[in-house]
């Protein structure tokens, strides 16, 4: 099989001396106020850099923090069919401007990613517009339609990092075990949106209180968490590897620790708005930006995805950001698509939420805002000497409303929007070359 | 109060009051041979309703028409709503008309908030989704409050498909705001989970029904149904049906319509003398009219106050419980 194929428009290589910020990764245990170089798109230098090279521009970055940047395991990117909500350029756009330097797009899209001419395509349109370096999983079965496998061995070979029907569940336990038996011969995660359709059929928010007040049909916890526990144990029986995506539920949390301790090769995202928002946030509203599938659930479900986050039940955060259009998502709740976008927000939303009231540390976040990558074999971004430049200027200091100003998505279906976050990513470096620079963060000198 | 009437949720007991006192004077003038008055006279009211109804769309229509108000009726059959029109754009289209109010009942829950955010008129509920009925709920407190007089420490048992009924909904957060003890029985199939947020009790057996002063059968939701919630209506009717044999002799019997005559209730509880069932109808007219006017021409509007009937209403004929 084929390395982890990632693509990116062509970008010139950085070199940039970024001066006195305070420099955080948990992985190398970094976390001082240092200078940082880079060169040619590598990290040359993390000390104290006397003098910048020639053609080196210049960051003074006193007050900001450095971190490696993050990489976001599932995207919707609406590209091919729906290029009016999101598309390659614009969705890569928004990842840098949140301070993603990979991200993995997700293949439910019109046509499926179910076919490697498909995916092939997509790599190629990748080349020529993506700010970020994107990878595009393909799907398990044909069509996502549940039923037959894909060519996943093909589809591996043509780049795929790994499968998913996301936005879907593989609803029969026994097309889901064809899938982790071939994989033994394809290799590639299986990332599994969990859902027993028989459970949450019609629903539209959380079931519980909320839901029981509004009249509107529940989603039960338990239509994640029972699909949880019965891949895990075919994915145990079979010696396969899974990757469950945004977990939602306190059950969820809890099939995911039993099957961790039973050796089961699994890991597990949980996304920003699951963190930080809960039902509440729809009985106050009825604001169809807070409908997504999951759902948002309730606050001993978020404090349950906290607690695993923090313990590593959960591996990593996932945006799963999902645009829509405007036309869609002003319709009724009921009637509403399900999704939010979240890359613009991500970093800002958790640090407001949780990391400025002292619930979760800094470090911890960072780490598994960049772990994204590493179930699907890509590494995560490491500040150290020799490694290429990936990382992120953050102002953690700056407030801001979200929307104000517009979005670098195409779609504005933000959970977070209007709300004032603290932490401001200033600029981001993904692969060696500068992906995003905020509008007033200019260039402040080149050394000459 | 508020310039719109979404939820009974919004509603505070001095509103209820205010609005069931304004139907009471109301009724007064319901007697008259000329049963309008001229509160509304040059104002537009639109019935957008995207359900089919009978009772709440016509006594809507009446209740306006008795205010002296012009009143449009839009349903969806046959309209721009059944051309595949969004309602944000039927909402603006209609808006161009300028009209003071707009009643809308819509299959979809927060479809009244969604009006009342497009548009500059005053937005009456009268039906979302599965969520709030909110006019029901009030005539239903004034039917009880003509009959008994105080509601206070009311025990009342609202029976049948909670999870489907609006009306339910309402009625609980109605029922409770007055001082009432509030009861939802069903099967467990029909009950939602932590309904109890909303302040109820719950049972799964009609066990105890005899200790209620009231009992609120609710309609079989048959046209809301798309699973099996009951193995049979034989069998609900037989584990759930009001029937002679449990309503009591100081028992009152209350049911929003239409009934399903052999389901969730026999023929002899509908026209024995303990059923409000005519009575809530009747009051439907009256309560609209208080609500349309406590939002339209409530809040110190001089010239509508003076052109307004109810202040010429002799006071004991305002006085609750006074007209049995």
């Amino acid at each position: 099989m084929s390395g982890i194929a990632l693509d990116r428009a062509p970008g010139r290589a950085a070199s940039l001396l970024v001066r006195g910020a305070r420099l955080v990764d948990p992985r190398t245990g970094l976390d001082g106020v240092a200078d940082l170089l880079v060169r040619d798109g590598e990290i040359a230098a993390i000390g104290e850099v006397a003098d910048a090279p020639d053609g080196c521009e210049v960051v003074n970055a006193e007050g900001l923090a450095v971190f490696p940047a993050f990489v976001d395991p599932h995207v919707h990117l609406r590209t091919p069919g729906r290029e009016d909500e999101e598309d390659i350029e614009s969705g890569t756009r928004a990842a840098a401007a949140g301070g993603f330097c990979a991200i993995l797009a997700m293949p439910n899209t019109d046509p499926v990613v179910d076919c490697a001419p498909v995916l092939r395509s997509l790599r190629e349109r990748a080349r020529e517009q993506a700010r970020v370096p994107v990878g595009f999983l393909a799907a398990i079965t044909v069509g996502q339609r549940g039923e037959r496998l894909t060519e996943m061995a093909e589809l591996a070979e043509a780049g795929a990092p790994g499968f998913t029907d996301d936005g879907l569940p593989v609803a029969s336990a026994g097309v889901l075990r064809l899938a982790l038996q071939y994989q033994r011969l394809c290799g590639g995660v299986l990332a599994l949106h969990e859902e027993d359709p028989a459970l949450s059929a019609g629903g539209v928010m959380h079931e519980g209180r909320v839901s029981a007040r509004l009249g509107m049909k529940g989603i039960p916890s338990i239509s994640e968490s029972t699909m949880i526990a019965r891949d895990a144990a075919i994915a145990g029986y079979e010696g396969g590897c899974i990757h469950i995506q945004h977990l939602s539920a306190r059950e969820s949390v809890e099939a995911v620790e039993r099957a961790k301790a039973a050796g089961v090769q699994i890991t597990a995202e949980v996304s920003p708005h699951h963190l930080c928002l809960t039902d509440e946030e729809v009985g106050r509203t009825l604001d169809t930006r807070f409908k997504m599938n999951p759902p948002l659930r309730a606050e001993e479900d978020r404090r349950a995805l906290i607690e695993a986050l923090r313990s590593g039940v959960i591996d990593c955060v996932a945006t799963d950001h999902a645009p829509h259009s405007r036309e869609e998502k002003e319709e009724p709740f009921e009637t509403a698509p399900m999704g939010t976008t979240g890359l613009e927000t991500a970093f800002a939303a958790i640090h407001t939420e949780l990391v400025v009231p002292g619930v979760l540390p800094l470090e911890l976040v960072v780490e598994r805002m960049t772990a994204g990558g590493e179930p699907f074999g890509i590494p995560a971004p490491r500040l150290e000497v020799g490694a290429p430049a990936n990382l992120c200027l953050v102002d953690l200091e700056a407030t801001w409303q979200v929307g104000e100003g517009g979005y670098e998505s195409r779609s504005d279906n933000c959970a977070f929007d209007g709300r004032r976050l603290t932490g401001r990513v200033r600029m981001t470096v993904a692969a060696g070359a500068v992906a995003y620079r905020e509008r007033s963060f200019a260039i402040q000198g080149v050394a000459s | 109060m508020r310039r719109h009437l979404l939820s009974v949720e919004d509603l505070s007991r001095e509103d209820i009051e205010r609005i069931l006192a304004r139907a009471e004077s109301f009724a007064e003038v319901s007697g008259r041979p000329i049963k309008k008055v001229p509160t509304l006279r040059g104002r537009t009211v639109i019935n957008l309703f995207y359900e089919s109804s009978t009772r709440t769309s016509s006594s809507f229509e009446l209740a306006a028409k008795r205010l002296s108000a012009d009143v449009v009726n839009v349903k969806s059959a046959g309209s721009s709503v059944d051309k595949g029109e969004s309602l944000k754009d039927t909402v603006q289209t209609l808006s161009a008309y300028d009209p003071t109010a707009i009643v809308i009942r819509s299959p979809h829950v927060g479809a009244a908030q969604l009006v009342a955010r497009w548009s500059s008129a005053s937005v009456i509920n009268a039906g979302d989704g599965k969520h709030e009925h909110p006019t029901q709920a009030l005539l239903d407190v004034y039917t009880l409050r003509r009959r008994l007089g105080n509601l206070e420490g009311l025990r009342i048992w609202i029976v049948g498909d909670v999870l489907h009924s609006r009306v339910a909904r309402s009625n609980v957060l109605a029922f409770t705001r007055m001082g009432c003890e509030v009861t939802v029985c069903g099967p467990p199939t029909l009950i939602p989970r932590d309904v109890e947020a909303l302040g109820c009790e719950v049972a799964y057996t009609l066990d105890g029904i005899e200790r209620a002063d009231v009992v609120y059968a609710l309609r079989m939701q048959h046209e809301r149904m798309d699973d099996a919630y009951v193995p049979s209506l034989r069998e609900y009717a037989a584990r759930y049906q009001i029937d002679a044999r449990r309503l009591g002799a100081g028992q009152l019997l209350m049911h929003p319509g239409p009934v399903n005559r052999g389901v969730e209730l026999s023929a002899e509880v509908i026209d024995s003398p303990q059923a409000l069932i005519v009575q809530q109808v009747e009051s439907g007219v009256v309560v609209r009219m208080a609500v349309l006017y406590e939002l339209l021409a409530g809040g110190g509007d001089g010239a509508v106050a003076a052109a307004g009937e109810p202040s010429a209403v002799p006071q004991s004929l305002v006085h609750p419980g006074s007209v049995a």
